[in-house]
């Protein structure tokens, strides 16, 4: 079919009203702004900038989490009140125990993983010839979307009968050294750590990039004079860099554990939650939209929320701390 | 007055204007456009003289999408242009999950296409969705037998139309083949299993299985037991079965699971059973067109997966023949599905379109559009597309059939799109019959 800009038109203009009515929320913000009271004017000027985000704020976290906290302790429909009885369904019925196992499999091994690989590859390229090069090789990924990622593993993951030729990476490496194919997706749990392997394929950059940048902040006094008292490598690492990065391999724990306990394009993509390998954003929406269980999804949303909060709020407080020593 | 303001207060006032004006005339030209209407006088609008001088816009939402989805609003383009009468359709594959988010936001359709009856009640039960006017219920009622309504029927109203029709108790396989080779359509349970004996001694799988379906994986295998129970213990037992009056790990269920797993789980019929829960249920079947597997159960709307050029009919490439009786006395009775329209508004407009959705000129249109049918009484079988719509249609039509809905669907949604597809899917992969019908059973929302 070819391109036809006429018959695009009406996008076009779509567009051209969102940005005509963002300007004109923008002009008149600032028209009232130009037209308030003389005294207490910084008053009067921070209401106005900050009110809108304040109001968006409250709309789109506040009111949310407020209304999943009362649902989650409502009926299917969300009408009648149960007490606490999605949250106690949430800890009794076995296909959920086992969605909860795997987000507690998730949690323990993604972010430890990424971080790890991430960390000692920046050791290991800092400073070598082809540095740039080697980062860039893992960065990349990054770059790649979750689903897109899930699709490129489930080729890597793909079975197929011993007598045809495989397409999957992974059973054409079993077979080349002698092995029979095997159905990695189907077996628990090693389903679910093969699916979080894709998280750290993605993260792993992540992680190497910002530790790098702190292995490289690392005052070069310090570590010319552990060197001068004759340190070895190994010492090196384990005395002298880590102590001082330490601050930021937390911040990118942290970060990559909220990620992690978000989880749900990898699960949807590559199994649909299947073979048991659900996760608690998965069942969420399956139970909320999918089943029409609103209670019984809202529970698992607020215990997710939960779960994220004292993440959240050490990332805080590390960032204040920094804040302070700088 | 704004000439006696400041320069900079003026300069203000222009750049809040600028873009006011910009936003009227934007929307006034989205506004404008509407389609050119037919003669309405013509003698190509006669069938649609009672819905003229309504006019309006009504909004569709449904789960049909692509080339069906173009079908069906092909089948209604002669009613917009001769009512004026607007109707903005949109098809997702999110249908399910984005109905309730729709209806929930204060943003429901006009009228919702349901693929399952069990979802409709859920809006039906929230007092969304509303019951069917005196004259739309009319016409439903003229068009469409009991067994259909039923589904949609709530406290004696009446809340959906039934749409297109879909027939799940066949089997695909190929009449070419079945002919090289001497084999005949099996008229008993017993002779489709001594055919699948006899395509083992010939070297031949005899079925096809793959039920690899995204979050929906197994519900292939939902049809077979629907199939089986509804063959082997009959209709009365299917719907308590399915209502949960009797438990869904009943004895008389396990004999049907295993009477299916004697099929799925051989794999001397299917060849690699561990393969079937990753092969997609989409192009399971397609090796019947290379004689690699012999029979494949699926419904009806599995005629579109065909290539271009197959022959389908009843000496071609593909065809299907009715799901043999396991009991005489029960006969073959026939699991199907389909979709029902439901409204959300009453707008003179909405009505009208609903009852222009019930009419058999709507059916005959939709069917003239491509391959579909449904089982409104009046259908025009000349208008189907193909000798299989044709089978399928004429199925639903013999006196004295039983019509039973794909039964997961009329079960709560956690059970019908959750547990009963994994639970079939953790069967495939080895889970004994009666550990996986209990896991359903006790998934059920009390």
């Amino acid at each position: 079919m070819a391109f036809d800009p006429l018959s695009e038109l009406p996008k076009l203009v779509y567009l051209v009203i969102a940005v005509a009515a963002f300007l004109a929320v923008v002009g008149v913000l600032l028209l009232v702004v130009d037209h308030g009271p003389r005294s207490r004017r910084d008053w009067w000027q921070a209401l106005c900038f900050l009110g809108p985000a304040g109001a968006l704020l409250l709309a789109g976290l506040v009111y949310p989490v407020l209304r999943t906290t009362l649902l989650s302790f409502r009926d299917r429909a969300g009408t009648g009140w149960v007490g606490w009885e999605n949250y106690a369904w949430m800890f009794t019925q076995p296909e959920i125990v086992l969605v909860l196992r795997n987000t507690l499999l998730w949690v323990l091994f993604a972010p430890a993983l990424a971080t790890g690989i991430g960390l000692v590859y920046a050791v290991l390229v800092d400073r070598s010839r082809h540095e740039a090069v080697a980062k860039s090789l893992l960065f990349m990924p990054m770059a790649i979307s979750f689903v897109g990622a899930s699709i490129i593993w489930r080729f890597v993951y793909t079975h197929r009968p011993a007598d045809e030729p495989q397409i999957g990476l992974l059973n054409q490496l079993v077979v080349v050294f002698g092995g029979s194919p095997r159905q990695w997706l189907l077996t628990e749990p090693l389903n679910t750590l093969l699916l979080i392997v894709v998280l750290v394929w993605i993260q792993a950059g992540f992680a190497m990039v910002v530790q790098s940048a702190a292995i490289k902040a690392v005052p070069a006094e310090i570590t010319e004079a552990a060197r001068i008292d004759g340190v070895n490598p190994w010492q090196m690492f384990w005395r002298v860099t880590l102590p001082m990065i330490w601050p930021t391999v937390a911040v990118v724990l942290i970060t990559i554990s909220v990620q992690t306990l978000k989880v749900f394009d990898i699960v949807r993509t590559m199994t649909g939650g299947q073979f048991g390998t659900s996760v608690i954003a998965n069942e969420m929406y399956n139970q909320a939209f999918r089943y029409g269980e609103l209670g019984q999804g809202s529970a698992l949303a607020v215990f997710l929320f939960v779960l994220v909060i004292p993440l959240v709020l050490i990332q805080i407080r590390n960032l204040r701390r920094t804040r302070e020593a700088q | 007055m704004s000439l006696s303001l400041p320069p900079p207060r003026r300069r203000a006032l222009a750049a809040a204007a600028l873009p006011l004006a910009l936003l009227a005339s934007g929307c006034a030209y989205l506004e404008g456009g509407t389609n050119q209407a037919a003669d309405p006088g013509s003698a190509d609008c006669a069938p649609f003289r009672e819905w003229q001088d309504i006019g309006g816009e009504v909004e569709i939402y449904a789960s049909i999408r692509d080339e069906e989805g173009e079908a069906t609003q092909a089948a209604w383009a002669d009613f917009e242009s001769c009512t004026g009468i607007d109707i903005a359709y949109e098809g997702s594959g999110e249908f399910e999950a984005q109905i309730q988010v729709k209806v929930d936001g204060g943003n429901a359709p006009d009228i919702a296409i349901f693929p399952q009856p069990g979802l409709l009640a859920r809006f039906v039960e929230s007092g969304d969705a509303l019951a069917l006017p005196a004259p739309v219920r009319e016409r439903a009622e003229e068009g469409y037998s009991e067994d259909w309504l039923g589904y949609v029927t709530h406290g004696g109203e009446l809340y959906g139309t039934p749409f297109g029709a879909n027939v799940k108790s066949i089997v695909w396989y190929s009449p070419r083949f079945f002919a090289a080779e001497g084999y005949e359509v099996p008229e008993t349970w017993d002779a489709m299993v001594e055919l699948s004996d006899r395509m083992v001694d010939d070297g031949f799988t005899p079925w096809c299985a793959g039920i690899e379906s995204g979050e929906a994986t197994g519900w292939p295998v939902t049809d077979w037991l629907e199939n089986a129970v509804l063959r082997e213990h009959g209709p009365e037992v299917y719907d308590q079965w399915v209502a949960h009056e009797i438990p869904f790990d009943d004895p008389r269920i396990v004999d049907s699971l295993d009477r299916v797993g004697d099929i799925l789980r051989n794999p001397e019929y299917v060849g690699d059973v561990q393969s079937i829960a990753t092969t997609s249920q989409q192009d399971a079947g397609l090796p019947i067109l290379d004689e690699e597997c012999g029979m494949y159960l699926i419904g009806s709307f599995y005629s579109s997966n065909w290539p271009e050029g197959t022959d389908i009919s009843e000496d071609g490439d593909v065809f299907t023949f009715n799901l043999p009786a396991i009991d005489e006395e029960v006969g073959t009775p026939v699991l199907g599905g389909g979709e029902f329209a439901a409204a959300f508004a009453d707008r003179p407009e909405v009505v009208a379109v609903q009852e222009y959705l019930a009419s058999a000129d709507y059916a005959d249109r939709r069917a003239r559009a491509g391959s579909w049918f449904s089982a409104h009484r009046e259908l025009d079988l000349e208008a189907l597309h193909n000798p299989h719509d044709r089978f399928g249609a004429e199925l639903l039509r013999e006196p004295g059939t039983d019509f039973r809905w794909d039964g997961g669907d009329s079960m709560p949604a956690a059970v019908g799109s959750g547990t009963f597809w994994r639970g079939m899917t953790n069967w495939i992969n080895g889970d004994g019959t009666g550990e996986v019908l209990a896991y359903v059973e006790q998934s059920w929302p009390s």
